[in-house]
């Protein structure tokens, strides 16, 4: 069924006469009956209730009639179907059928759309019309407006079993609707079965010209933004809006988002909460990953059944660039479905992402060995997109009154070598491969004049023969030919390689089918022609040795090995597949660096207990805990670090405008990046994952904990403070970018001295806004930008300012003094010993880097004396690693606030510990080592300043999830499971799977991010690929 | 910062403490014999001597060992008691004198030449002793350096410098000690995983390994034809053919930047080839084939251990750990930072690998006798050995870590130089300002 009949495909194109009552008809109008009983059939009307020995009964588009005892009446084409099987024609819930490319030119994109991504600048929309601002809110684009049916596309889709599609127009943040089309051949005006079955969404801008957003974070607080203008839209009077409009007008249908993957689906469930909307999300497929989160969204998906192909693994060098993820990958994509399924889950399949649509049965039918129950798969393809599409009434089901969409097969739809015979679209008949004709397959002896001792083998299916010859004897040859049928016809030919040299060429009839005879005449390799003979001798010889050929069939396919390792926690690397739980534990005669009045503690225990420090002091009760001898070793804090850029999906800059501070990397955090894990093997246990240094106003900011296997939202510090990142300098000036010749338009600023008037202007309409929100409440539009700002005259969201030379310093605090904010933290502050005294004044602390310098202009007066100095002028200081290597280091950071200015090692540990926990507010849960607060600590191998100490647990509320002693089991476990999953791969290849290149994966690198990252991070989080930039920010 | 300008017996005469670059000028030739006692001596080849001395006159160290030492009449003695004694680090493969200001100040640039076949082109001669930044990586104990030309297929010649000095000639050490290849990359490399998403099937119908093996055709038809070319006297000179003529009469080391497994076997077997005197410059992926580069004699700079895996499923210390894996191996490794302001982390970069299972000998021997060997040096320098130059520093504790390094007196061919730099003026500028003590 896979194998379609490529050389008989009769696409019979049978002209009912419409009553196309609004189109003049040339010559006699051609109005047929359209009548038709299918007999004797197993009708299986839904995946509930089959019917044996049924009838259907057919009246132009509708189903008339179907059951088990009916009569039929006079005027009908009979058609017996003993020993077939009818089944509802299925439905993709997701294509773009019928839209062309150019229907994104067709809802305009704007002049200056050349650019691309980010090339060229484009602030604001430039297409003609009353649109919104932002091009990739495409909410006036209707997939109707730009359908046209294709009928090669919809050809393609029907010999694989589909009736019903949903279309829509894959571009764009918000995509406007789709609609629910049958795949018939017919005017535009009779295919459609809903104009508007759903509104999409995405977190791609697509095509869209604007600049803004160039990352995820941006398409997040785009959209977020978009509804609250639409609310505010309906109750003004003062703008059209053609987006908002039809913005507003979509939100009652079905609501589709497109996602990539699980975190994806977390982060639309995010905004779908906000706004009282419940998404249907159409993935990647790799639900299983995060099942649990999946499941507590309430939703249902659209599931696509791309599986990854094997990677070519031969080569022990090439394979080491495949991933463990990567494999694991590909050992669980095909168990997707059935997980859903378990977990009770609605999902309806498409066919999208497939290369190729030939490989949709062969895929699900993979799902199927995976445990997908038969019934859910045809639920999946029938009645729930049918639902999911508004079309319930007419398509997914056989039933009086409902289209006649339906295909008629010669098994189980499911069973591996069922072949699609006919698939009926609104009652027109499509004809894949001809009904009642006779299988050909079977091993046949060959007899004629030259042609003797060569047994022929004919396999593959109905649809699509494969041939092979075996000539036998002394110097027996065997090879593959091909093998067509042509109504009665036959033709083969094959080249038994030397034996003799040259092609065999046979052409002949079908004379008797009980045994199957072909008879004819061949073309011998010396031009010379014969007769010939071949009599069925049994059934085809199954595969190998090339003997029977690939994909020959169910006879000779490998049982597939549905055995799969477990899912891990990330998914990734040293991923867990229980996520480990809080101990309660003894350290016995530690040298605990308390941070607290007691300062260092020699000789001293520490107990952890549910998640927090119950005691610190000598000689503790063990009581239940386990004990571990810590002699020699020292006990500290977990590092906090103040300035990071780990974990985060799909871009750390939205530097597009130079105010955003309506993105949030909250949005935005990764859960699977493996520097989580790393960092916790250097003891960090709190990061502060901040937006990236590209504009003057960055993004909110997220605290989290390196909870290792837990989801985004699990990562998050609870309860902690809102912070806001801001910029200063060289990065917000863009002066390091090259000048782009010829530009029409240049983000302000370019100076310092523009760079002050951001702030003004920006701080100035956060209090007009607050102002009039405080008097006219609602009626304001919610500003998602102003109302972040606003928090921060409020007081309740905090400013960490990436910051360099002393000017700019002294600059942003004589802004907020006369704004009236209030800024917390200088984060970098490379001149902050120059200013130490004005911060001190204003009560502002400062994160810095350790010792680096030099590398560009505003640093050349940086000094690693910064640290020493800003400690000693009073002022809460830390260091910083704004870089994922030097963030599992911190701790030698620090030592070197002993290096240059000789600070004691008691305070330089702060550094990196409570210092930064008090820049963060977390000081009352973190950053020392004190009875109460959080069992987030590490034990050193040796005084965790030096360049000799070692993390040898790195504990998170109790949770140890760093342990040196286990990481070599751990990565042995690693190699053992590799080993499995490529001995794996080398059999799925051995037995005829297509295979992938090492590093073909679509370049699967993971960016690492720093302050001045600012690539166009769109193209990325929807294709997967990475893009990486080095440099310090 | 009173440990920095603890003065040592008055012999810190020279180093007059005022504030402006210009004055931190390079010191006078050793005058008369010097003699440190009391220190532990780290020699540089593993061997450790407790309450040694070291004498050493005109430059060159004349006499080490342990308990009293030798009278010279006339010499200066430094009383080095409880302090330790190392030999100068040696920094290889930097761009330190060639770059000030990274980015966004193009003309203080000077590391990269346009082009894809350089090897004429000199880094020496671009070598800024006047550079601010030189005086702040001396002041960590690096007293020799490789400022490195970088860039395309062939980036150039590179020669050793030593730290003090008031231009290209005073400073050059050893020139034009050898060239440096960057191989022909036929994967990927990088990292990998992480990426979510589908995988894409590969379009194009290049692989990037046939790519790369175009490109290693070309290069082995550069080297046949430059090596014909040092056969013979030509009529029309190739200065890019006759900077390379080096390289087959042994003369000149080709370092090569290669970190794949295929990369560097390919270079060992190129290297090979044409009877080259390799260097593996990088060689993220060394571990994996260390018993080849044993077996052919073929040294590693490693660059940075205080680097990420460079694969998600490495070790989360492998970095940490390839010195360690290299010797236990018996390859010849040393060590380089990366770029030229973070070379002060030389040290640290060398003590990292102490906790992963490296001696401190060990360690110190890969940024001291081991890169001298490999620049091929160490006849001169590297070690504290008679015979030697006198480069050499005192600091009260331990040099590679940083919670105790201090280099408070430091020698360059038995010359006493100048410790200040401009973060300790400006140090000094700012504790003033606000009334602290440094």
């Amino acid at each position: 069924m896979k194998k379609l009949l490529p050389f008989c495909i009769a696409l019979l194109f049978v002209h009912f006469a419409q009553a196309q009552q609004t189109f003049p008809v040339n010559g006699a109008w051609d109005v047929r009956p359209g009548q038709y009983a299918f007999t004797n059939a197993t009708i299986v009307v839904s995946a509930d209730q089959t019917i044996t020995n049924g009838t259907l009964l057919i009246k132009d588009r509708v189903i008339e009639a179907v059951g088990a005892a009916i009569a039929i009446p006079k005027g009908y084409v009979t058609v017996d179907l003993k020993g077939k099987f009818i089944y509802p024609s299925l439905i993709d819930a997701y294509t773009t059928y019928g839209v062309p490319d150019a229907a994104r030119a067709a809802f305009g994109a704007g002049g200056a759309a050349t650019g691309g991504f980010g090339r060229t600048q484009v602030p604001v929309s430039t297409k003609a019309g009353p649109y919104g601002w932002n091009e990739a809110i495409k909410a006036e684009m209707s997939a109707k407006a730009v359908f046209h049916v294709d009928a090669a596309k919809a050809a393609e889709l029907k010999k694989i079993g589909f009736g019903t599609v949903q279309s829509l127009i894959h571009d764009g943040i918000a995509r406007g609707t789709s609609m629910a089309v049958t795949l018939g051949d017919e005017r535009d005006n009779f295919v459609i079965l809903n104009d508007q079955a759903a509104a999409h969404y995405s977190f791609s801008k697509g095509t869209a010209a604007t600049n803004y957003p160039s990352s995820l974070m941006g398409s997040i607080a785009l959209l977020r933004q978009t509804y609250y203008d639409a609310q505010w839209y309906k109750n003004q009077k003062e703008e059209y809006n053609i987006s908002l409009d039809e913005f507003n007008k979509t939100q009652s249908l079905p609501q589709v988002f497109e996602v990539t993957d699980p975190l994806s689906v977390m982060r639309a469930a995010k905004i779908g909460k906000e706004f009282g909307k419940q998404y249907i999300y159409k993935t990647d497929g790799t639900e299983y990953q995060r099942l649990n989160e999946m499941k507590a969204t309430g939703s249902s998906f659209i599931i696509p059944l791309t599986f990854p192909a094997p990677y070519d693994v031969e080569d022990p060098i090439d394979a080491r660039n495949i991933s463990y993820e990567q494999m694991k990958e590909w050992e669980l994509a095909p168990t997707n479905p059935a997980t859903l399924e378990k977990a009770g889950i609605k999902f309806a399949l498409t066919t999208y992402g497939l290369d190729n649509t030939g490989t949709f049965w062969a895929n699900l039918q993979k799902a199927i060995d995976f445990g997908l129950t038969e019934k859910q798969a045809l639920n999946a393809l029938t009645a729930i997109p049918a639902e999911m599409l508004g079309v319930a009434d007419k398509v997914g089901t056989l039933a009086p009154g409902k289209m006649a969409n339906f295909i008629i097969t010669s098994d189980n739809l499911f069973k591996k070598d069922n072949v699609i015979y006919e698939n009926w679209v609104e009652g027109r008949q499509y004809v894949v491969g001809k009904l009642g004709i006779s299988d050909l397959r079977g091993a046949y002896n060959l007899t004629g004049a030259g042609l003797n001792n060569i047994t022929l083998n004919v396999s593959g299916t109905p649809g699509s023969y494969t041939l092979s010859a075996l000539h036998t004897g002394v110097d027996s040859t065997r090879t593959t030919g091909t093998f067509t049928r042509a109504g009665d016809g036959v033709s083969m030919y094959f080249d038994l390689k030397g034996n003799p040299v040259g092609t065999i060429r046979l052409n002949g009839y079908i004379t008797s089918l009980s045994p199957v005879t072909l008879k004819g005449f061949a073309t011998l390799p010396d031009g010379s022609s014969t007769g010939w003979v071949a009599t069925y001798t049994g059934p085809a010889a199954a595969g190998g040795g090339g003997f029977g050929g690939r994909g020959g069939g169910a006879a000779t396919a490998a049982k597939t090995n549905t055995n799969v390792g477990p899912v891990i926690y990330p998914f990734t690397a040293f991923g867990n597949a229980e996520i480990p739980k809080a101990e309660t534990v003894l350290f016995k005669n530690a040298t605990v660096w308390t941070n607290e009045k007691d300062g260092i503690l020699k000789n001293t225990d520490v107990l952890i207990e549910n998640g927090k420090i119950k005691a610190v002091g000598k000689n503790l009760a063990a009581g239940t805990a386990k004990v571990i001898d810590a002699t020699g070793k020292h006990i500290s804090a977990g590092i906090v670090d103040e300035h990071s850029h780990i974990a985060l999906s799909g871009g750390v800059n939205e530097g597009t405008h130079s105010v955003t501070a309506e993105v949030r990397t909250a949005d935005v955090i990764n859960s699977e990046d493996i520097d989580l894990y790393r960092q916790l093997a250097g003891g960090v246990t709190t990061s502060h994952i901040l937006h990236g240094s590209a504009n003057p106003i960055g993004g909110q900011l997220q605290i989290i904990k390196h909870r290792w296997g837990m989801a985004p939202e699990e990562l998050k510090f609870e309860g902690a403070d809102g912070y806001i990142k801001f910029a200063l300098g060289e990065n917000v000036k863009g002066s390091n970018n090259p000048v782009q010749f010829g530009a029409t338009y240049v983000r302000f600023p370019q100076t310092r001295m523009g760079v002050e008037q951001v702030y003004v202007d920006a701080f100035q309409r956060a209090k007009e806004y607050k102002a009039a929100r405080a008097v006219k409440g609602s009626n304001v539009r919610r500003d998602l930008q102003l109302e972040a700002l606003a928090e921060i005259l409020d007081n309740k969201r905090f400013i960490t300012c990436h910051s360099y030379v002393q000017s700019e310093i002294n600059m942003l605090i004589h802004v907020a003094d006369s704004m009236g904010f209030r800024i917390n933290t200088f984060t970098h502050i490379l001149e902050g010993y120059k200013v130490a005294d004005k911060m001190k004044a204003h009560n502002i602390a400062g994160s810095t880097f350790s010792d680096w310098w030099a590398y560009k202009n505003e640093v050349a007066e940086a000094i690693p004396y910064n640290g020493k100095l800003m400690h000693e002028v009073g002022l809460v200081t830390g260091f910083n690693s704004d870089d994922a290597e030097m963030a599992r280091r911190l701790n030698q950071e620090a030592g070197k606030a002993v290096t240059y200015g000789n600070m004691s090692e008691e305070e330089a540990l702060k550094l990196v510990t409570l210092n930064p926990a008090k820049m963060l507010h977390i000081d009352n849960k973190v950053g020392s080592i004190k009875a109460g607060k959080d069992a987030d600590i590490v034990l050193w191998s040796a005084d965790p300043l030096s360049i000799y100490a070692v993390a040898e647990k790195t504990y998170v509320d109790g949770v140890p999830y760093w342990d040196l002693s286990q990481d070599a089991a751990k990565q042995k476990a690693m190699k053992i499971e590799e080993a499995r999953l490529i001995q794996k791969m080398i059999d799925a290849k051995g037995s005829g799977s297509a295979t992938q290149r090492a590093g073909a994966a679509g370049g699967r690198r993971r960016p690492q991010y720093e302050c001045e990252t600012t690539e166009d991070e769109q193209a990325d989080f929807v294709s997967g690929l990475g893009t990486q930039s080095s440099g310090k920010q | 910062m009173k440990k920095i300008f603890l003065s040592l017996g008055g012999l810190l005469l020279g180093t007059i403490l005022t504030y402006g670059q210009a004055t931190i000028s390079p010191a006078k030739p050793q005058s008369a014999a010097i003699i440190i006692t009391g220190a532990t001596i780290h020699i540089g080849n593993g061997q450790v001597i407790d309450k040694g001395y070291i004498a050493f006159d005109k430059g060159k160290i004349t006499a080490v060992g342990t308990g009293a030492a030798p009278a010279i009449a006339g010499a200066q003695v430094i009383d080095a008691t409880g302090k330790q004694l190392y030999p100068g680090f040696i920094c290889p493969i930097t761009t330190l004198g060639l770059v000030e200001i990274e980015e966004g100040a193009r003309g203080t640039v000077d590391d990269t030449e346009t082009g894809d076949m350089n090897p004429n082109v000199r880094s020496l001669i671009a070598y800024n002793t006047d550079s601010k930044v030189i005086p702040t990586v001396r002041s960590n104990g690096v007293l020799l350096a490789q400022p490195t030309p970088e860039g395309g297929t062939i980036s150039g010649q590179s020669s050793v410098v030593q730290l003090d000095a008031w231009n290209w000639e005073d400073a050059a050490y050893k020139s034009d000690i050898g060239l440096h290849l960057t191989w022909p990359a036929s994967s990927r490399g990088g990292r990998r995983g992480g990426g979510r998403g589908l995988p894409v099937a590969g379009a194009t119908t290049e692989t990037p390994a046939e790519r790369a093996q175009k490109a290693l055709d070309a290069l082995d038809s550069y080297f046949a034809q430059a090596k014909a070319y040092a056969e013979v006297k030509q009529p029309v000179a190739n200065l890019r053919f006759a900077a390379m003529a080096g390289l087959f009469n042994g003369t000149k080391k080709l370092f090569v930047n290669a970190d794949g497994t295929k990369e560097i076997l390919q270079a060992i077997a190129f290297a090979k080839k044409y009877n080259l005197q390799m260097v593996l410059v990088g060689g993220k992926e060394a571990y994996m084939v260390a018993d080849v580069l044993k077996e052919n004699n073929v040294p590693v700079i490693i660059k940075e251990t205080q680097a990420l895996p460079s694969k998600d499923d490495d070790d989360v210390y492998l970095p940490y750990k390839m010195p360690k894996i290299l010797q236990d191996a018996g390859v010849l490794y040393g060590l380089t930072g990366i770029g030229f302001w973070r070379q002060r982390n030389l040290p640290f970069e060398a003590g990292q690998a102490v906790g992963y299972g490296l001696t401190k000998e060990q360690a110190l021997s890969m940024i001291t006798l081991n890169n001298a060997k490999i620049l091929g040096i160490d006849k001169t320098t590297g070690s504290l050995e008679v015979g030697k130059d006198a480069n050499l520093f005192i600091s009260p504790g331990d040099a590679l870590d940083m919670i105790t390094l201090d280099v408070t007196t430091a020698f360059i061919q038995g010359r006493n130089i100048n410790m200040d730099n401009l973060h300790k003026q400006l140090y000094k500028k700012f504790s003033d300002k606000y009334g602290l003590k440094p």
